[in-house]
């Protein structure tokens, strides 16, 4: 199915709108200049960020850190969801505690782990990790759950044994569900991975932004907010192309 | 003889503890080349036998042989075509066709050259890039049934193939079936409950008997070959429904009481 530049146009014609939009909202003084920076002003602090704060490492560090973080939870949480499926006491143990958890204020944990790993990046790859996982699990045993029993009783009529079935078919059915548990991985591990930059001032665009925010420069700091946003936005683009290159439509 | 049923029984423990007797002592026999239909009300047992036969499900009691070697769990000797929709919906229909193909460790070259063939031989060539959802149902059949036939099975087992479609594409794709039906020569036994399809496309209707499923009586359809859908207005085919469905009234009127006294 050929993709057209139709959606990609109206998304930033969408931003373009909303940026012009709050230019004029501050010029008009409906918006204190104090409280949002207009576009413009982000804009000209971009050039600062980039040659003078090293914006550049900063979002080295964040997406090294999440990308660990992530990376970590698939490597566990894939498993570990497939697990919870195949041996269905499992997931009737602790399907509910793990959802628990998932609603539970993990971040507050984070003085606890700075005790364990010191102030080093492997404080924000836990907590990214510790709370990326858990919709990993849920989602991939969500996935396999839901794949039908028909597809497997085919693939058992033309003889294929338990690992085939699961490369062949498990897997393939499972895919859908298990990127959007990767998708939602990826965001809680980066708000997390950026709280505790922010809160422990441990580098990265967190830090950027609690920096830029203490001097109480408001254009840089919207400006490091929108680098965030790109560095979100750039993980959403690459779990959808590796979701293409396995093979997802 | 290709396929041999012998005295199968299959029993399940129904969740109020007691047990109910699904199949008892079914024997069928289906011949080299030939095409027999297994007929019978909901209920009678009708896709355990499936099942049982393509290895998904072991009897109790009996067994089942091709050519003369009984058999146990899955079957290379018999390919199934099951009735829900059962493509693989992430996969083409070149792709879905040759999934067999594939687990049996052939080349890509060599089992895209074999699926073309099956994906041309029901008719859905042109359409070989296309994914299941971009087909009709009766599309997505044709093409389950393509893949099973790549599997080359000595068996074509099939188990209400064309139950989700509408009356009209059911038999338009009977002469389908009949049409690849004579040009493999295909020993086939299909499980159904619509005596039309039966007649249409059998040389004899086994009709089985509500719970437990027995096989009641065999009849013998005497019309011309090759058949094409034409052959429904005919005096003889009609004869051929009317005997059938002397024999599943009254199994069906069993099967209906029954289900109306559970659900009262």
């Amino acid at each position: 199915m050929r993709r057209g530049a139709g959606p990609v146009l109206a998304g930033l014609a969408a931003v373009a709108g909303l940026a012009v939009a709050l230019e004029m909202a501050v010029a008009a003084g409906l918006i204190g200049g104090f409280v949002v920076a207009p576009p413009t002003a982000i804009a000209g602090a971009m050039p600062k960020l980039l040659f003078e704060e090293g914006v550049g490492r900063a979002f080295l560090v964040t997406f090294a850190s999440t990308f660990s973080a992530s990376a970590l939870a698939a490597l566990v949480g894939i498993p570990a969801g497939y697990l919870l499926y195949r041996h269905a006491w499992l997931g009737r143990a602790y399907e509910n505690w793990i959802a628990a958890l998932f609603s539970a204020p993990l971040i507050l944990l984070y003085p606890m782990f700075l005790v364990i790993f010191g102030r080093s990046p492997a404080v924000c790859v836990a907590m990214g990790f510790l709370v990326g996982v858990i919709p990993v699990i849920l989602k991939t045993r969500e996935g396999f759950l839901g794949a039908r029993p028909v597809l497997v009783n085919v693939a058992r009529s033309f003889g294929a044994g338990e690992a085939e079935i699961l490369r062949k078919v498990l897997l393939p059915a499972a895919r859908p569900a298990i990127f959007t548990g990767l998708r939602l991985c990826l965001i809680y591990a980066m708000i997390n991975v950026v709280g505790i930059e922010f809160l422990a001032n441990l580098g990265g665009l967190g830090f950027l932004v609690g920096e830029m925010f203490d001097r109480y420069d408001i254009p840089a700091m919207y400006a490091a907010l929108i680098c965030l946003v790109l560095t979100s936005t750039l993980f959403y683009a690459l779990t959808g192309r590796a979701e293409r290159w396995l093979g997802g439509r | 003889m290709p396929l041999r049923v012998a005295g199968v029984s299959k029993t399940f423990a129904a969740s109020d503890g007691a047990s109910v007797q699904a199949l008892d002592d079914v024997s069928l026999e289906v011949r080299d080349g030939e095409f027999v239909s297994l007929i019978g009300p909901s209920g009678c047992g009708k896709s355990t036998l499936f099942q049982i036969i393509g290895g998904l499900l072991q009897g109790d009691r009996g067994t089942v042989a091709v050519d003369g070697n009984a058999l146990n769990g899955s079957r290379r000797d018999i390919g199934m075509v099951f009735q829900e929709e059962s493509t693989f919906p992430w996969r083409t229909v070149l792709d879905n066709v040759a999934f067999p193909l594939e687990l049996a460790g052939l080349g890509k070259a060599e089992r895209e050259e074999r699926a073309r063939r099956f994906v041309r031989l029901v008719g859905l060539d042109g359409f070989e890039r296309k994914f299941p959802d971009e087909l009709s149902g009766g599309m997505r059949q044709r093409t389950a049934i393509a893949r099973t036939l790549a599997f080359e099975p000595r068996i074509l087992l099939m188990d209400e193939p064309f139950a989700s479609l509408d009356e009209q594409t059911r038999i338009l794709l009977g002469d389908k079936i009949l049409q690849i039906w004579r040009e493999l020569k295909q020993t086939t036994l299909l499980i159904t409950h619509n005596i039309t399809e039966a007649v249409q496309l059998s040389d004899r209707v086994a009709v089985m008997t509500y719970r437990p499923g027995r096989i009641k009586r065999i009849v013998e359809i005497d019309l011309p070959r090759p058949r094409s859908s034409e052959i429904i207005a005919s005096a003889e085919f009609g004869r051929y429904v009317g005997l059938l469905w002397q024999d599943l009234r009254e199994e069906a009127s069993r099967g209906m009481a029954d289900a109306e006294r559970t659900t009262a």
